[in-house]
């Protein structure tokens, strides 16, 4: 067994597997922060919703589907100037967060207008006929109504988030895919790469189980 | 007291208006139970939204209790609809929230009880409606019968003037329709509530309407009391729903071949009851035959409608007697 892994250094591992850990928890509680009212904004501005709003929404989706189509690698570069503005450093985790919230932000938004969407139309206009305020209406109806659609996308982008924190090496971002290209990769350690591929794999397999337990449990249909 | 004064709604479809109500006047009495029957697309139920403005008016005003509703803003509107309490042919629960959390979301939006007081009334509506011990169960857990009780349950919280019914049975099988039918007769006698129903089932307007609206094409083609309109029914459309709720349907049928003069005779009340032909008969020296007829309620009130032949003895004596005995008496061939 010690030979086979003579290549590892599990002090290292450890750090990596924290980066990654904070990587994660960090981007994706802006993104939620961010991308969740977006996604509401879509939703409610979109064609045939209570507030249609045909000229922002067209920008809204130019701007949430450019920054899609964008590679994660390119924005990771491009967003240096601007990720040393707000965090005063492009590198390491806090140089990573920036490239990786705006990265995510408009797929998660896109994702919760979608599982916003799936609210039965009956139910708002249930809501409404109770002489619910907007506020109300999106708080104590589309919100609970959506909630397993919105687990699952949380998930969703929780997974996409580890695959996008392996790119952020790019920029000295650190983290397990980091470790991945630099050792497993660049210096022909296929023991690094196999622990480091397992563990990501462990991440996703751990979060994934998570949302569908909490998607299970808050769906009542 | 509702009142549509010219009231119209068009939709814009790819920048063209398609009406969906035309200029209608219309007057709802408090306290009546008011049926609008029509087939989909007549209109009824752009009708019945208008009340509370989940559809906005092109023309026209409607005035609940003599107050414009037309002209109130956002804030006024909110409380307006808070004294109109509205069902829905899907219920339309929030199926995250339990049956007790359903009930008592209009007053928590209102904000207008403390929670102690909001559980209280809670409590109470459901168990007017039956479903006291289903308060913690989720609304896929109830079946549509039970929905649409916490439904009305819901609509009642405010302790509105005026429910709304948007095809309230028509997802129900015809026990579990009778069933809710029977509590919307109840809550109209006992809050005095004003309820407007809409439906395309003569058999609702028949078992709980006080007065109807028969609908066609965005127009109102036909209204008045249930009896008047079920048993004499004039325009097309309403003959199409009074009969094809029939299965021994006397318009179809052709007489051509029996003998006689063919009379239709309807009983209201208690002259259903009474054992008038066979008086008649001895008294006048005809001989009748029953070609088709129809023994009915009109909520409690006992109908009969008879097709008969009238031959031999006195023909013309023998009509004013059933006249006479407060019988609706026409002939249908001379």
């Amino acid at each position: 067994m010690s030979e086979l892994f003579s290549n590892i250094d599990w002090y290292d591992i450890w750090i990596a597997t924290l980066d990654t850990l904070l990587m994660l928890g960090g981007s994706l509680f802006f993104t939620v922060l961010l991308g969740l009212p977006l996604g509401i904004l879509l939703f409610l501005t979109g064609p045939k919703q209570m507030f249609q709003r045909n000229g922002l929404y067209a920008v809204l989706s130019l701007i949430v589907n450019a920054l899609r189509s964008l590679p994660f690698i390119i924005l990771l570069i491009v967003m240096i100037p601007f990720t040393k503005l707000i965090t005063g450093t492009s590198l390491g985790v806090a140089g990573a967060i920036p490239p990786l919230v705006v990265g995510a932000t408009p797929f998660f938004a896109r994702l919760v207008e979608t599982a916003l969407r799936e609210v039965d139309r009956g139910i708002i206009e249930a809501t409404q006929a109770m002489g619910a305020t907007t506020q109300q209406i999106i708080t104590r109806a589309l919100l609970p109504e959506a909630r397993p659609g919105i687990i699952a996308a949380v998930t969703v982008i929780a997974i996409t988030l580890v695959s996008y924190t392996a790119m952020a090496g790019v920029v000295g971002g650190g983290g397990l895919g980091d470790l991945a290209i630099r050792y497993g990769y660049q210096r022909f350690q296929t023991d690094v790469m196999v622990v480091t591929v397992v563990l990501l794999l462990i991440l996703v397999q751990i979060l994934q189980s998570i949302g569908d337990r909490l998607v299970v449990h808050y769906s009542r249909k | 007291m509702i009142e549509f004064q010219q009231v119209s709604k068009a939709y814009e479809v790819a920048g063209r208006d398609i009406p969906a109500l035309h200029a209608t006047d219309l007057s709802i009495e408090a306290g009546q139970i008011y049926g609008i029957i029509g087939h989909s697309g007549a209109g009824k139920s752009t009708l019945l939204r208008l009340i509370n403005r989940l559809e906005e008016p092109s023309s026209g005003s409607i005035l609940v209790n003599g107050e414009d509703v037309t002209a109130l803003d956002a804030p006024g509107l909110r409380r307006f609809r808070r004294r109109v309490g509205m069902i829905f042919q899907h219920f339309n629960l929030l199926s995250s929230a339990t049956v007790a959390d359903n009930v008592a979301m209009p007053l928590r939006l209102a904000a207008e009880l403390d929670r102690k007081q909001i559980n209280e009334r809670v409590k109470s509506l459901l168990a007017r409606v039956g479903l006291s011990e289903h308060a913690n169960k989720y609304p896929a857990q109830l079946s549509g019968g039970q929905k649409q009780r916490v439904g009305i349950a819901r609509a009642l919280a405010t302790e509105p003037t005026i429910l709304l019914c948007d095809e309230a049975t028509s997802a129900l099988d015809p026990h579990t329709t009778r069933q809710v039918l029977q509590l919307l007769a109840e809550i109209n006698q006992e809050l005095k509530l004003t309820i407007v129903l809409i439906t395309h089932e003569m058999d609702v307007i028949r078992r709980v309407c006080d007065q109807v609206a028969v609908m066609d094409g965005g127009h109102i083609v036909e209204q008045g009391k249930v009896t008047d309109v079920f048993l004499h029914p004039q325009h097309p459309t309403t003959r199409s729903f009074v009969f094809d709720d029939e299965s021994d349907d006397a318009q179809a049928v052709d007489f051509a071949h029996v003998p006689g003069r063919i009379l239709r005779l309807t009983f209201l009340g208690e002259a259903t009851f009474a054992p008038l032909l066979g008086q008649v008969a001895r008294a006048t020296g005809v001989d009748y035959s029953i070609l088709a007829g129809r023994i009915d309620r009109i909520r409690d009130l006992p109908c009969g409608q008879l097709t008969l032949a009238l031959i031999g003895g006195d023909v013309d004596a023998a009509m004013e007697q059933l006249a006479k005995a407060d019988v609706h008496v026409e002939v249908l061939r001379g």
